[in-house]
């Protein structure tokens, strides 16, 4: 179910890490919790983001709320398909419905974050 | 049932709600020469008298109110508004007093507003109040802004604030916009703030701390004195989003527990109306150090009477236009007035009472994620009904059938599927038992017949609206063709 090359942070966010850039979304536990996403805020371009610096904002019919970026580095390009089709995050949270890709600072970020296998055991402790 | 048309779509050309006797002197067909006039407003609907009655009378219909329904819409404190208060606010002396009329011939409003200003001080333990604020929302920012001007002054300007995640939703905004950073304190396993939590976070960069207490859980943080203490040993300053003080008014004072800055909403704890019978009020309370910093203009009295002072050089500034929403002070005072000390506890005692019949009635019923006791609201969650494949949303449109307006959905976060429920002191035991009955209802055919519950409400005007298009692809304006 969760793709095993990403990391993934207790606020339920992915990383995908692609040389010195890192692709950034929120998990299918996170999209199925927040129920039909109707909006989402994107950082510009440029942003410098450090760990755990809200990248933007996602509204559901349920709630809104923040997204955090679980490495630090520079906004590089912010996935803009989403403001016309917000329900990506939705159907494909962890592929179309990427939300913000990084000029990455630093690598070993990362090893703060979760492993697949760890986020899915992570997942078991929390109350649905 | 049949949905009402827009009034756009009863309009026929021609129509109209009332004719004028013909004219029996002599016409002047000079006396509007050079005015600005037209015969008609183009796209004006067009309707006869009846038609315009019957079209709002079954719009007022279709409305659910505290006039009409138990409304335990949770955090909002939905109460029943005496109709006294309208009253009092509608009396001619009130109504027709403007609001550039010189001082002297006003003394009678001044003295209401410095009266309420007193009186609400009283009530909280704070020392001065401004009443200017329009709403809730904007007594935080007002609150906010005098922290921010206190600390400035004071050399050492701060940029963090910190607000717990059973705060209310609009303290984050309110925080951000004042251009603060927004950090969270996690709550701990009893649903108040975690100490250790706050003493790690409250350093020397955080302006203040933003608490709502009781909390959205409705859980009194009982730790308050030691909150204010950690916070104000390292610089920072207490807020208090004082919109839950209907569990405490009379009871607690919050300016006497530490806390340095304070917001009330009048819509809420002082009954007067909400939303579409507002509008709000949400006066700011402060403790002297602070009160340099409140918006001008100050109600002064002195020997001369009451006069207004707008020379407050370390005010935030003018924050409203005139002073505030008046009338809705007016009703404020009346309620106070009319209950006396006395009945302002018991005000506290049955809201308190009121929502721990309900928990405990229900306690085995819906899942309390928080045993915690609570004061004035209870937060339940639909994690007993979700096995069944019901969710929080089905069980709140279904007591639309049952005639009770929705509680509060999926707020605050800490609790997935949180249904919050307030029903406050004005609901009678027999209304309380219906409701409980409803809900015992609800959560058996959550078990034995989900669909029912899934398609609910089934008795209303509209049934299961798509909330998700709607938001999605708004459509905010009427865009039909207008009839010629």
């Amino acid at each position: 179910m969760y793709p095993t090359d990403f990391f993934y942070s207790k606020d339920h966010e992915w990383v995908k890490i692609e040389g010195d850039e890192a692709i950034i979304g929120i998990t299918d536990f996170a999209q199925k919790q927040l129920g039909d996403v109707v909006y989402v805020e994107l950082p510009p371009v440029g942003t410098e983001l450090d760990v755990h610096q809200t990248i933007g904002v996602v509204e559901s019919v349920k709630a809104v709320s923040d997204i955090y970026s679980p490495v630090a580095g520079r906004v590089i390009a912010v996935n803009e398909n989403l403001n016309d089709s917000p329900e990506m995050l939705n159907s494909d949270p962890h592929g179309k419905g990427w939300i913000i890709r990084l000029k990455i600072k630093d690598k070993a970020d990362t090893e703060k974050l979760m492993t697949a296998t760890d986020y899915e055991k992570f997942l078991e402790g929390i109350e649905p | 049932m049949i949905r009402e048309p827009l009034i756009f779509e009863i309009s026929a050309r021609g129509k109209r709600a009332f004719v004028l006797p013909k004219l029996d002197v002599p016409e002047d067909k000079d006396l509007l020469k050079g005015l600005p006039l037209r015969d008609e407003i183009r796209g004006f609907p067009e309707v006869s008298e009846v038609e315009v009655v019957r079209h709002f009378t079954r719009l007022s219909q279709t409305n659910y109110c505290v006039d009409t329904t138990f409304y335990p819409l949770g955090s909002c404190t939905m109460k029943y508004s005496p109709k006294v208060n309208e009253k009092v606010a509608a009396m001619e002396s009130f109504l027709f007093s403007h609001p550039y009329a010189p001082e002297e011939l006003v003394q009678g409003n001044l003295e209401i507003l410095k009266t309420t200003e007193d009186m609400l001080g009283e009530i909280t333990g704070m020392d001065a109040f401004t009443l200017q604020p329009s709403a809730g929302a904007q007594g935080e920012l007002v609150g906010m802004m005098i922290i921010r001007a206190f600390l400035e002054k004071r050399g050492d300007a701060r940029q963090v604030v910190l607000i717990p995640d059973s705060a209310h939703g609009t303290n984050p905004s309110s925080a951000h916009i004042c251009g603060y950073r927004v950090e969270e304190i996690k709550s701990n396993e009893k649903g108040t703030i975690d100490l250790a939590s706050l003493d790690r976070a409250m350093t020397e960069r955080v302006a203040a701390l933003m608490i709502t207490n009781p909390n959205t859980l409705g859980i009194f943080e009982s730790d308050i004195l030691k909150i204010a203490e950690i916070v104000h040993a390292r610089g920072g300053l207490l807020y208090m989003d004082g919109a839950n003080l209907n569990a405490l008014v009379g009871r607690f004072r919050p300016g006497d527990m530490g806390v340095d800055v304070i917001h009330l909403n009048l819509h809420k704890t002082f009954s007067t109306p909400h939303g579409g019978g507002g509008p709000g009020a949400g006066p700011v309370g402060v403790k002297k150090e602070l009160a340099a910093h409140l918006p001008i203009p100050v109600i002064v009295k002195s020997e001369q009477g009451y006069a207004l002072n707008f020379d407050l050089p370390l005010s935030v500034g003018r924050v409203r236009s005139f002073f505030g929403n008046f009338l809705v002070i007016v009703k404020a005072l009346a309620y106070v007035l009319s209950l006396g000390p006395e009945g302002l506890k018991e005000v506290a005692d049955v809201a308190v009472l009121n929502a721990n019949y309900i928990r405990k009635s229900l306690e085995n019923v819906y899942h309390l994620k928080y045993t915690t006791s609570t004061l004035h609201e209870c937060v339940f969650s639909d994690k007993f009904q979700k096995e069944h494949g019901v969710q929080n949303i089905d069980i709140a449109k279904r007591l639309i059938d049952f005639g009770v307006h929705p509680p509060t959905m999926s707020f605050p976060l800490i609790v997935p599927g949180a249904l919050m429920i307030e029903p406050t002191e004005t609901e009678s035991k027999r209304d309380l038992d219906t409701f409980i009955e409803a809900m015992k209802k609800i959560a058996r055919e959550a078990a034995e017949m989900p669909a029912v519950v899934k398609t609910a409400p089934h008795t209303s005007y509209v049934r299961r609206l798509d909330e998700t298009t709607a938001a999605r692809n708004p459509i905010l304006r009427w865009e039909g063709k207008i009839k010629e």
